[in-house]
């Protein structure tokens, strides 16, 4: 999928992740976390972001994050949202 | 056993917090909500989020629901594309006015099961009816489908239409609720009643939970996890119907082993329907930690 303009998803609310996607002249991902978790699953966190934007073809992008405590499903969800958004897409793709 | 459903508890579908804690309080099925809770600019989001929440987490033996936005929005059938494949146990459909309104969403949700390889049949169905259109054809929803596990009244709209408000003794929902009531037991399917609103008003919500529960609906939609206990202390029987059922259940055993026909305790004659409601009771006082036996 390609990043046509910022997608924004998700809050700063406990439990959530605000994430925002935007394009980049970068030919990878770069992801921009923040977290009170930093330090224990930083890493983690961006890994996911990277993994579930790669899943979906995406070689580009910047990504802003600010985590509240998010679990799984829940980053990979909007961050899903987000890129959708940023792409302009509605096809969207289920996992059977 | 026939699985209770005292307690529905709304979940709106775009709040991490509410979804990850919400099967804790003891609902006997949580609705994930993509419908009205969830404003039109976060349909994506949410279903997104109950998507993955549904795929991922383990809400234990909590039934769990979604309610989809209707066909006749541009959410309904983007909405089933995607629960369908996470697997919840029931889907509600909104706004049901007619038959055809749960054939539609049935036939949407066969064709997805095929598609995904799930075996047809799976997901079970919900209507919720919230509109003098839909009550007037109560009978007719509840008999569309094998899927369908019940119908729930839906008050808000439905006083709306009806150009009344809602009052505190319920005056103006009684036909409605009868009518679902009705269909829903001729149907042989659970009855769900509409949400009270005002979660501070413990005193007028038990009076409506008892109100509904003598009417005979199986439970009730809540809007928060404090309304949860109110109403399984209203469906919990009492020690003397949880004897009364017990020694029915003995007179039965008894006559067994006796091989007598006419069964009777305390000289009044056991029928079907007494056995019938003395199972019920004993499920009812297992749900609420009364009763431990194998009843």
């Amino acid at each position: 999928m390609e990043i046509k303009k910022i997608g924004r998803a998700g809050t700063v609310e406990s439990n959530d992740i605000s994430i925002v996607i935007e394009p980049s002249d970068k030919k990878d991902i770069e992801v921009e976390l923040q977290s009170a978790v930093l330090k224990q699953f930083g890493r983690h966190i961006k890994a996911l972001i990277i993994d579930t934007l790669q899943s979906k073809g995406v070689k580009s992008a910047y990504v802003k994050a600010v985590d509240k405590g998010a679990i799984d499903c829940v980053i990979k969800a909007r961050t899903l949202t987000a890129l959708y958004r940023a792409a302009e897409s509605e096809e969207y793709v289920w996992e059977e | 056993m026939a699985r209770l459903r005292r307690t529905m508890m709304y979940v709106p579908g775009n709040n991490p917090a509410n979804i990850m804690g919400a099967h804790l309080y003891g609902a006997d099925s949580i609705m994930f909500d993509l419908e009205d809770s969830v404003s039109i600019r976060e349909k994506d989001s949410a279903r997104f989020l109950v998507y993955y929440a549904l795929k991922n987490l383990d809400f234990g033996n909590t039934e769990t629901v979604v309610r989809i936005n209707g066909l006749d929005t541009p959410f309904g059938r983007k909405d089933l594309e995607a629960i369908v494949r996470a697997k919840p146990d029931v889907i509600r459909i909104p706004k049901t006015e007619r038959a055809k309104d749960v054939l539609e969403v049935e036939s949407i949700i066969a064709e997805i099961e095929e598609k995904a390889g799930m075996e047809v049949g799976t997901i079970k169905l919900m209507a919720a009816i919230e509109s003098p259109l839909g009550v007037i054809n109560a009978f007719e929803i509840a008999k569309s489908s094998k899927r369908l596990i019940g119908i729930a009244l839906g008050a808000e709209d439905f006083v709306t239409s009806m150009k009344t408000t809602r009052s505190k003794d319920g005056l103006e929902l009684l036909m409605a609720r009868s009518q679902v009531l009705m269909a829903a037991r001729a149907a042989n399917i659970y009855a769900l009643d509409t949400v009270f609103s005002d979660i501070n008003d413990d005193e007028g919500f038990i009076k409506e939970v008892e109100l509904i529960k003598q009417l005979g609906f199986d439970g009730k939609s809540v809007i928060h996890p404090r309304q949860i206990p109110l109403v399984h202390k209203v469906y919990a029987p009492t020690e003397k119907e949880i004897n009364h059922a017990l020694r029915v259940l003995d007179a039965i055993k008894e006559a067994e082993e006796k091989s007598s026909g006419v069964i009777a305790l305390d000289g009044k004659m056991i029928d079907a329907p007494i056995v019938e409601r003395a199972y019920r009771t004993l499920e009812l006082a297992k749900a609420s930690g009364l009763y431990e036996g194998d009843n």
